[in-house]
């Protein structure tokens, strides 16, 4: 059973883009960071565990070429093993910030014709980022997918088992599973089936994908066997979250429902297994992110568009 | 964001100012040659075919200002007139119908069933002109031949463009209320129940498979809503059957629709931003004004045709009451175009805006790749 915390609220409603919502726990600072879209500015706001608001500031996409201001397209904290990055995106190019989103450390523009970004092309860049500094590099542009990507999964590398780093996404649903390594080789991949897949989470070898139609589907990353096929949601699914520690999924659908789900391995054969856990309805409100806000995966929150706070939720 | 969406808007936005209208001049027993009149020559300039191609060129949506500029001079391209308090609750009643519509299709892709819904309306009211059919049907086809083949991520990300456009409108229509199809805060009800989507299972089963892709276990967990699978797919062809309810003429009936536009709260922060900031339209703005209004062919009123005013309000006192209490926030300020450098150059553009009539204009010095001095000569 989960029960509604206390609501944080924003100071402009959330944009219908997908995984809008971002979270940074910092347990050693007993603070949380939440990252939301609005549409020109991405709202980045931090709080206490009670969930009592701290301090709030804003970030706008840079301005570059061409006269509307650019919209925002994602905000994500990128935990890396020796440092922790802001990442803002839009179609004139990728800003990152130190995590508290005060100094931009790197802008990379999107080459755009008047009405083809970039991003759109499917390209996924590989940035080297070092231990610290400003002197982030484009190692790699990998190639796999035609249309734009919608979101990217890792996971630190595995044993033997388990050789998949990074799963990549897209508008048709075909999903590119890549071990990591000097370069990025592609080890699979795994076609859509004509709705577009927002949402990819990777755990344990198992890749998690949600889809356009409402689906969640589990795939054994190594031999892009369908394992799991959830239906899950009524309207498409805008974002889906893992809480590492558990196994636990958490999958936010625009017909306004959550659900979490625990992710297992059937002991004699080794497949994916699947438990419905929870699932939660947000009242009239068309979700557009959703994260675990704890790695045993105790509470979450999520965002809706029009909404102008972040709803929290905590197991009792 | 989508460079396709500004045909599904102005056409599902002027689709449900063609339904207020109507509704309105029959509520005001506006005679029926001169309610014809008024609803021919409207959509006649709507569908015409320069303006149209305008429309249809890939480009970003403008803002909510620049969007009602047109489709004031279009309400106003014929013998009816709206005064200011007027036009704003129509465009507050025609912006919250296709929000609601674009939220609650169950679809991306059947945003393209409500326009067609829409334009199936409309001919409706010129059934009676076979060449204005030719343009709307003309405009059917246009639109089956550019969105038929989109993928659904394509239609995702129209939608999405289309929602960022309406974020934060929450003004409160009655009939909504009425229906509860909006709650008291302006929000819409979302159902959770009903048909799902064509293309979706109903929520509820989770299958398992093994490596040779066989069917080994089958759960069923609880869901939450009360769902049931869609009956049948709406009809994407230039005729048919779209199922889709959404679109429709929800005015048939006559009864007055009141609009209530609630004051500051904090979820018009934005849209304060928006129509606050001193800022005249930035001259892309303009461009796209001038190109799409340049596109009009406004019918010079023919003959002794007596024009009459449109109250969008049950009286005039309430009318006059509507103008003196809307919020500063939610108004609507008319266009202004800053004479900066080419005194000219503003002169045209207001004088476009202005005028109904397009009369010949002295030639203007073009600099290369200006859009707007372009348009010009061509007037």
């Amino acid at each position: 059973m989960f029960r509604w915390e206390r609501s944080i609220p924003l100071r402009g409603s959330a944009a219908a883009l997908c995984n809008n919502l971002s979270v940074l726990q910092l347990p050693a600072r007993n603070l949380t960071y939440f990252g939301v879209v609005h549409g020109p500015s991405a709202q980045l706001l931090s709080a206490a565990p009670e969930g009592v608001p701290l301090a709030q500031r804003q970030l706008h996409a840079k301005e570059g070429a061409g006269v509307s201001p650019p919209l925002i397209t994602q905000v994500h904290w990128c935990v890396l093993p020796f440092r922790v990055l802001l990442v803002l995106t839009s179609h004139r190019g990728i800003q990152m910030y130190e995590s508290n989103g005060y100094t931009m450390v790197y802008w990379h523009a999107l080459d755009s014709g008047d009405a083809s970004p970039g991003t759109w092309s499917g390209r996924v860049l590989v940035f080297d980022i070092p231990a610290k500094g400003p002197n982030i590099v484009l190692s790699e542009e990998l190639a796999g997918h035609q249309m734009p990507i919608t979101d990217i999964a890792t996971e630190p590398a595995q044993g033997q088992d388990c050789v998949a780093d990074m799963v990549t996404a897209d508008d048709s649903g075909l999903l590119c599973v890549w071990r990591s390594g000097p370069e990025f080789t592609l080890l699979t991949r795994i076609p859509g089936f004509g709705v577009p897949c927002p949402s990819v989470q990777l755990w344990q070898g198992i890749i998690a994908a949600g889809y356009g139609n409402g689906q969640v589907h589990l795939y054994e990353a190594t031999t892009g066997n369908l394992h799991v096929q959830i239906n899950a949601h009524a309207r498409a699914i805008c974002a889906l979250d893992l809480a590492s520690e558990v196994g636990k999924l958490l999958s936010a659908g625009e017909d306004t429902f959550v659900h979490i789900w625990k992710l297992s391995r059937n002991p004699e054969s080794g497949y994916i297994e699947v438990e419905h856990c929870h699932g939660e309805c947000v009242a009239d409100t068309q979700l557009c992110g959703a994260r675990f806000c704890d790695s045993s995966g105790n509470s979450f929150a999520v965002t809706g568009y029009d909404l102008a706070e972040i709803r929290r939720f905590s197991s009792v | 964001m989508s460079v396709r969406t500004l045909p599904l808007l102005f056409l599902n936005l002027g689709g449900e100012m063609l339904y207020i209208l109507d509704q309105r001049l029959r509520a005001q027993n506006i005679p029926g040659d001169k309610a014809r009149k008024v609803l021919n020559d409207i959509i006649s300039t709507m569908f015409n075919r320069k303006f149209m191609e305008e429309l249809f060129k890939p480009q970003e949506l403008y803002s909510k200002k620049a969007l009602r500029t047109v489709y004031e001079r279009l309400a106003h391209a014929s013998i009816m007139k709206l005064n200011q308090a007027s036009m704003d609750k129509l465009y507050d009643l025609m912006t919250m119908a296709f929000k609601y519509q674009v939220l609650l299709c169950p679809r991306p892709k059947d945003v393209l069933l409500v326009t067609f819904n829409h334009l199936d309306t409309i001919k409706g009211f010129i059934r009676d002109s076979p060449t204005i059919l030719q343009q709307v049907d003309e405009t059917l086809r246009q639109l089956t031949e550019i969105y038929g083949g989109l993928s659904a991520g394509e239609f995702q990300l129209i939608r999405q463009t289309l929602l960022i456009f309406f974020q934060d409108l929450h003004i409160r229509v009655s009939m909504f209320l009425k229906d509860k199809v909006q709650n008291n805060n302006g929000r819409f009800v979302l159902p959770v129940s009903g048909p799902v989507p064509w293309g979706t299972e109903v929520p509820g089963l989770i299958r398992m498979f093994n490596n040779k892709g066989e069917e080994v276990k089958r759960i069923e967990f609880k869901h939450g809503g009360n769902y049931v699978p869609a009956p049948k797919e709406g009809s994407f062809e230039l005729y048919g059957d779209r199922v889709l309810k959404l679109g429709t003429n929800m005015y048939s009936v006559n009864q007055p629709v009141e609009t209530h536009v609630s004051g500051s709260s904090k979820n018009l922060a934005s849209w304060t931003q928006e129509s606050i900031a001193p800022n005249p339209l930035a001259k892309e703005e303009l461009n796209f004004l001038a190109r799409l209004m340049g596109g009009m062919e406004i019918k010079k009123p023919s003959g002794p045709e007596p024009g009459f005013r449109l109250n969008l309000f049950t009286t005039d006192e309430e009318e006059e009451q509507a103008a003196l209490t809307r919020p500063e926030e939610l108004s609507y300020e008319v266009i202004n175009i800053q004479a900066t450098q080419d005194q000219q150059r503003s002169e045209e553009l207001a004088r476009i805006m202005g005028e109904f009539e397009i009369t010949e204009q002295p030639r203007l010095s073009t600099s290369k790749g200006d859009d707007l001095l372009a348009m010009m000569d061509e007037l």
